[in-house]
């Protein structure tokens, strides 16, 4: 078996007595769409802020490609070829939408931190920005401020600031959160083509959305992994209904 | 994804949109610089234009962190002043002639200032710039304060409460500038004015200017971009510390003499006030917030001796009602012209102005009257000829009907603007 992208071993997260990730392990295979589901507060976010180097993890390993990135900054580990979206829009408001993804695109050009060089002049800084844009449909609304943007339109924002760096591996947050149904079609259909060739990690509320998307899921209840599976496999589990029941719809009534 | 042959569009903003908008302005503010001299300026404008240039690259300097980086300091004066005594000990290496001073003409002192400033922002900013915020506030707060009592200690570095003095006459000549006379130290100014202006407005359009905007926006997100937000903030910090000093060098050529009150917490007040009362989203903002506080410094302290109130009232007003500042309230009008009814907004304008105005003259009755009173030296204030004491009933009448008037007229022309 090739490297995992992505792999967990045992990972642990405790905030005081609160065990919020408890031994989750999981290997991510490169190319895969792998999805994350489990109810409110099962600890989801927690994880992709472990992946992503937010939080250090309390025991445990996270590797990106075999190499060891438990305890490194965020920005190292961006650097690596890991980037993430937020839940809640994360952009920078006070700036264009260009902007926004130049800012995105500018470490993958080997910008660095320069200030001796025009950052208008890089022509493959440019195009790399126009293409971002493009690709995300944002082209026509290039030059209106972040702030400004509708909701659904800084989603997709924030998921072209996410894969503007060129990263391969992408841990996506709830993209869809919020949105109504056509715009949640434009946003799966925008996931699918950034994700092309990539390794993506997902977490989604909407199983329609989940189970049109992931090559695997895993559930997520209480900090612990309960089950990971084709699509298929996590309709039938017993286990998964059970921990789904009352809380939130059966993943094979919203997908039947 | 699109193929490589495809061409990509440039979404920038056309080459004569970034002339009319960035190169013109530029040029127009050095030919007005240029102009200056030609209608034979008296001293007393010299000496405020060259006050005004030094504060215009302190302020500038000075929202490169608060405007561009979101990082509130309380006192930037301290790497105005470490600039400013560098180039005074330079501008004395050069007057006793050592080794390779001998050959450094007082003209290029602001760039020692800038080194000078720029090491003491690599020192101060190294563990500052860790925290972003009110701790950052706060220990920029501390430094100031540690700075000027150091000041007081290290007699052979700031010279103690009389300071260092120079004479700016020395070394190579450039340019034939003996630096003598105020009307050739003004070629000096106005040059380091312009190239400050330029390379502060050139910074921002460097990746690095950009990222420091990005971490003012939103630094946990810069992280996941693969930039360190602290080292961000640092080397922006650096810079500005460096065009403070520049800044400082200017001074310490143009006065000849630094002290350690150039460093305290009051400069460090003022050039906050200045950046914010000219407009700090705007890159010009603490251009304009310079060159009127500098006016204000200068002249209205010859009009009355409550200029200082003044300037807190203009400060308080500024950060209430209009918070982007002169170059914000400018702009606006400038848009406001342009929009779809102008007649309807110069209407709505004009009444705004006649409110303010009424409430300016309620104001400065108001003040000047108690002024006076509280001195009890028996003076009265007394405008176009009028008789305007404490016990005068039409003082205190105009007072009344002014403020009120002007609040009323204000409110209303606010109101009609909503309804139109």
């Amino acid at each position: 078996m090739t490297t995992p992208a992505l792999s967990l071993d045992k990972l642990n997260k405790s905030f005081g007595p609160a065990k919020i990730i408890n031994d989750v392990s999981l290997d991510i295979a490169p190319g895969e769409r792998h999805a994350i589901i489990g109810p409110n507060g099962a600890g989801k976010s927690t994880l992709f802020n472990l992946i992503s180097g937010l939080y250090t993890p309390t025991s445990g390993t996270v590797s990106l490609h075999g190499q060891d990135i438990s305890d490194m900054p965020p920005h190292e580990i961006n650097k690596l070829g890991l980037s993430r979206s937020f839940q809640v829009s994360n952009i920078f408001t006070n700036m264009t939408v260009r902007e926004n993804v130049r800012c995105g695109v500018l470490h993958s050009m080997g910008q660095g931190y320069a200030w001796w060089r025009n950052i208008g002049s890089n022509k493959a800084v440019q195009q790399k920005t126009w293409e971002v844009l493009e690709h995300c449909s944002l082209a026509d609304k290039a030059n209106v401020p972040a702030a400004l943007l509708p909701y659904a339109d800084q989603r997709a924002l924030e998921i072209a600031i996410t894969i503007a760096g060129g990263a391969d591996v992408i841990l996506l947050d709830e993209p869809t959160a919020g949105m109504s149904h056509s715009e949640t079609a434009r946003a799966v259909d925008l996931i699918r083509r950034a994700s092309e060739g990539k390794t993506l990690v997902i977490v989604e509320h909407d199983m329609g959305v989940i189970f049109d998307l992931a090559d695997r899921i895993s559930v997520l209840v209480y900090g612990e992994i309960i089950a990971t599976d084709k699509p298929e496999g996590i309709r039938g589990n017993a286990a998964v209904r059970e921990a789904y029941l009352g809380d939130e719809a059966l993943p094979e009534e919203v997908t039947a | 994804m699109s193929d490589a042959t495809q061409t990509f569009q440039n979404l920038a903003p056309s080459a004569g949109a970034k002339f009319r908008q960035r190169t013109l302005p530029i040029l127009i503010f050095a030919a007005c610089l240029a102009a200056i001299p030609m209608v034979g300026p008296s001293r007393t404008f010299y000496t405020i234009a060259h006050q005004m240039g030094i504060n215009i690259v302190f302020a500038l300097s000075y929202n490169m962190i608060l405007g561009k980086g979101g990082l509130l300091s309380f006192g930037h004066a301290v790497y105005f002043g470490f600039g400013g005594y560098v180039a005074m000990h330079a501008m004395n290496w050069i007057e006793d002639g050592s080794g390779l001073w001998a050959g450094f003409p007082v003209f290029f002192l602001p760039l020692v200032g800038f080194a000078g400033g720029a090491l003491a922002g690599a020192i101060i900013g190294w563990p500052s710039c860790r925290k972003a915020g009110t701790t950052f506030a706060m220990i920029s707060l501390g430094v100031a304060e540690l700075v000027f009592a150091a000041a007081f200690m290290f007699d052979s570095f700031f010279g103690g409460e009389q300071g260092i003095s120079g004479d700016r006459m020395n070394g190579v000549e450039l340019f034939g500038l003996s630096m003598g006379p105020i009307s050739e130290v003004y070629w000096f100014i106005a040059f380091w004015t312009v190239v400050g202006l330029v390379g502060m407005w050139a910074f921002t359009r460097t990746p690095l200017g950009k990222l420091s905007e990005a971490t003012r926006d939103n630094a946990q997100r810069v992280q996941f971009i693969g930039y360190n937000p602290q080292r961000v903030r640092y080397l922006v910090f650096i810079f500005a510390g460096g065009f403070a000093g520049l800044a400082g060098g200017m001074a310490a050529v143009n006065y000849e003499i630094f002290t350690p009150d150039a460093m305290s917490l009051v400069p460090s007040g003022f050039v906050l006030i200045m950046a914010y009362v000219g407009g700090i989203t705007y890159f010009v903002g603490p251009i304009f917030g310079a060159i009127l506080l500098t006016y204000m410094q200068s002249m209205l302290s010859d009009f009355t001796e409550a200029w200082l109130l003044y300037l807190g009232v203009l400060f308080i007003a500024i950060v209430m009602f209009a918070p982007r500042g002169i170059a914000g309230i400018v702009f606006g009008i400038w848009d406001g012209l342009r929009g779809s009814n102008p007649g309807q907004y110069i209407a709505g304008l004009l009444m705004k102005l006649a409110g303010i105005l009424l409430m300016l003259i309620g104001l400065i009755v108001l003040v000047e009257v108690s002024v006076r009173w509280s001195n009890g030296y028996g003076e009265v204030y007394e405008p176009f000829g009028m008789h305007l004491g404490h016990q005068n009933v039409l003082s205190w009448l105009i007072i009344v009907v002014t403020a009120v008037a002007g609040v009323a007229l204000t409110r209303y022309a606010s109101k009609d603007k909503e309804a139109a």
